[in-house]
């Protein structure tokens, strides 16, 4: 778990594999439900032009999140 | 209909999964649009044929991700597919409609539509575009492994509609047996939680799973009965002992047998990589942090420019209609009370309206066209950062922008807002960004007010009146979340659907809905204010049978109480004539055109040829100054964008909040806004010196 870091740390292009979501109830159980699990890997993709929120990429969609939430997700950055 | 019906069928799915277009091939235009019972939120059903002619009902679900709500859009699907809505039996069969490029994460749905003990019918939409990314499905072995039937199919050009026909008439359907398996544990407590709940066998398993993953403020909104209260508590406590979490278990388990079954049956050919897909690469155009501004305002820019120039042809071809069909009529009937009541009433009031249809259903072909395309999501994305500051996000900016049509779909459209607070917001601010009925009176005092100005300059300064809408109602929905509505920012999750080419046949026929509703207010609602209006302007008659046509306005009941609000409008610059027009349109702004071309009718029926704008240009104050100056018509204008004028919005709002508090809420504090706008316009307008 040491090398694990907040979502909202990463840039466009880094990709991460999430390793916990420390969200509250209703909204950890609606984020994992559009395909943000543990172990689902999640790409970066842009953020938007005033600066938040920012798209990803999991499971083959298009997900936007704001950095808030984003920071209560955590994710093992991969290489 | 009396016919018996064969099956009830319903079509579910995740959002842009082209189910829309599915329901309408299936059916056709035998559609009808209603109510489910209780609730507000619409209901879609159309009939259709299978392959030996069976009568089959299909209704058509609201879009959804899971059964695990948190919207009331969510709430339609899932309680009539738990059978838990009054006189609603649960569907004989759902037609589940998943996006064959995207498996990974569509077939979560069907995971969970597996669990409801109804049997299923895999729509496997969009095999065209999977295969086009390198993507091979083998249907055989996805058949196998859901243990339902699968249907691969194109929507857009109704390719495999037929199939799914057979699929859904043949007899017998078998339940499905194969699901998504939950942790023991798991498992034993809804085993146990079943035995507890009110619900019928066959959905009983579904509801107690539900009520597990339900975190605490779910549970005490779910209002269950003490004991099942305590029993869901007790068994997500059990759960948590044994170190399951009750609520991300099931999705960890759905998504672990979705992700077993795609692995066996997507096969990609060549590279492993993709690339950029078409739709990246309008991302990197659209949500630009430069280029996605300069598109989105082009876009918006390019809409209302059409509207006034294309729809300019067809408009005046309707103008000549309702000419000849004046000219006509007074020379069928003599002149008279009669004849001035077609002519004067009917004729001008609904003629007056019935004009702007074109306009409307530009404005709907371009929203229409922006839905479909997947590129409100994007205006979502790149609004969000705003919506956030006042404490909304980019969600309720889709409503804002349907109510730029009607705030009536747009008060609808806000079912998908999951927080009730924000959805009352975003309801009480909707109806301040500028409808189509607003833009006859624009479009009338514009020409009024710059008579020489190109369809440049007029698109200029409707393009004010729409942002001054949208300021208000940023500034409103702040103000709310202040003080009456006090909560914080909602999470923001949102999917970014592929870009797809809009299908304009499903475009069409919102269009032609849209029409039809337009047409119908129009012969009814409008026609109806319309000889109301033409009895108070006309009624009662001057004693005097000399009198001049402007006295014999005076002496009417309208003309009274135009007169009766003069003192409080007259700060604002407005006259007891226009008094009588904001009088008449606080039922629908529309109907001012149409009164303004009463008052003006009636008063110089002598110079019929000349247009209600000239007629409204030389119209002149006691003093001889002209009443209708730049400076009033601006102020006029800003009454129309902020005011509340119309009872249809104001039913909607009623029937979505659930009571008169917020409509009239609403009402109070718009006419309060309108009121306080147009003063400052008026009077400060003056005080600089303008006229």
């Amino acid at each position: 778990m040491d090398d694990s870091v907040s979502l909202a740390s990463l840039s466009p292009g880094q990709k991460g594999k999430i390793t916990a979501l420390d969200l509250p109830g209703a909204q950890k159980g609606r984020v994992m439900e559009m395909g943000l699990t543990a172990g689902t890997t999640i790409e970066v993709i842009k953020v938007a032009p005033m600066g938040d929120p920012v798209q990803y990429k999991v499971r083959g969609g298009h997900i936007s999140l704001r950095k808030a939430e984003a920071a209560l997700i955590q994710v093992q950055l991969l290489t | 209909m009396a016919e018996a019906l064969f099956r009830r069928v319903a079509i579910a799915g995740n959002p842009n999964t082209g189910k829309s277009t599915i329901f309408n091939a299936l059916t056709g235009l035998r559609q009808k649009v209603g109510n489910y019972p209780g609730v507000t939120v619409e209901k879609k059903t159309g009939r259709f044929f299978g392959s030996h002619g069976e009568a089959m009902e299909l209704i058509d679900l609201p879009g959804s991700y899971s059964l695990q709500v948190r919207s009331p859009d969510e709430a339609v699907a899932r309680d009539l597919l738990l059978g838990r809505v009054a006189g609603e039996p649960r569907p004989d069969v759902i037609i589940t409609v998943v996006d064959a490029s995207n498996l990974d994460r569509h077939l979560y749905i069907v995971a969970q539509m597996l669990e409801l003990g109804i049997p299923v019918v895999v729509a496997l939409n969009m095999v065209d575009v999977a295969e086009a990314r390198g993507l091979t499905i083998d249907l055989l072995e996805l058949k196998e492994r859901l243990g339902v039937p699968v249907i691969p199919m194109v929507a857009s050009n109704a390719t495999g509609i037929i199939e799914l026909k057979q699929a859904v008439s043949r007899t017998p359907l078998p339940k499905p047996e194969r699901r998504a398996q939950f942790p023991i544990v798991f498992e034993t407590e809804i085993a146990h939680l079943a035995r507890l709940t009110a619900a019928p066998a066959e959905s009983s398993r579904m509801e107690a799973m539900l009520y597990l993953s339900l975190d605490e403020q779910g549970l005490r909104e779910a209002n269950l009965s003490p004991t099942l209260y305590a029993a869901v508590l007790a068994g997500q406590t059990r759960l948590r002992g044994a170190g399951i979490d009750p609520i991300s278990a099931p999705v960890d388990a759905r998504y672990d047998w979705v992700a077993t079954i795609c692995s066996a049956v997507v096969h990609r050919r060549g590279e492993d990589n993709e690339g950029l897909t078409i739709s990246d690469r309008l991302d990197m155009i659209l949500t630009h942090k430069v280029w996605g501004w300069v598109a989105f305002v082009a876009m918006m820019s390019l809409m209302f420019f059409c509207i006034f120039t294309v729809a300019s042809y067809p408009m005046d071809w309707i103008d000549a209609g309702v000419s000849a069909l004046k000219n006509w009529t007074a020379d069928q009937i003599p002149a008279g009370n009669f004849q001035s009541l077609l002519v004067d009433g009917v004729l001008s009031g609904v003629g007056g309206v019935v004009v702007f249809l074109p306009q409307i259903l530009i404005l709907f072909f371009f929203l229409g066209i922006l839905e479909d395309s997947g590129y409100m999501a994007r205006a979502a994305f790149i609004m969000d950062r705003l919506m956030s500051r006042v404490g909304l996000h980019g969600k309720s900016f889709v409503p804002m922008l349907s109510s730029f049509a009607c705030a009536i779909p747009g008060v609808m459209a806000t079912r998908t807002i999951e927080n009730r607070k924000d959805r009352l917001v975003t309801i009480l601010v909707a109806p301040l960004m500028s409808c189509s009925a607003r833009l006859p009176v624009y479009i009338v005092m514009i020409a009024v007010m710059l008579p020489a100005a190109g369809a440049l300059q007029r698109a200029g300064i409707m393009l004010c009146m729409y942002a001054l809408g949208l300021i208000a109602a940023f500034v409103m929905a702040w103000v709310f979340k202040k003080t009456l509505l006090k909560s914080e920012t909602p999470m923001l999750l949102l999917e970014l659907p592929p870009y797809r080419a809009p299908i304009i046949r499903g475009i069409a026929q919102r269009m032609w809905e849209r029409a039809t509703i337009f047409l119908r207010r129009a012969g009814t609602v409008i026609l109806a204010l319309s000889i109301v209006l033409w009895a108070l302007l006309t009624y009662p008659k001057p004693e005097n049978p000399e009198a001049t046509k402007s006295e014999a306005l005076a002496h009417s009941i309208g003309g009274r109480m135009g007169h009766a609000i003069e003192p409080v409008i007259a700060p604002l610059g407005f006259d007891w004539k226009i008094g009588i027009g904001i009088v008449a349109s606080f039922a629908a702004r529309e109907v001012f055109v149409g009164t303004m071309g009463q008052i003006y009718n009636i008063e110089e029926a002598d110079e019929e040829n000349e247009g209600l704008r000239e007629q409204m240009r030389a119209e002149k104050r006691p003093d001889g100054s002209p009443l209708f100056t730049p400076l009033v018509c601006l102020s006029l204008m800003v009454f129309y964008v902020l005011a509340m004028q119309c009872v249809s919005t104001v039913a909607i709002v009623r029937r979505e909040t659930g009571g008169w508090t917020w409509p009239l809420f609403q009402i109070a504090y718009m006419t309060a806004l309108a009121y306080l706008g147009s003063l400052i316009v008026y009077q400060g307008g003056k005080l600089l010196g303008f006229q």
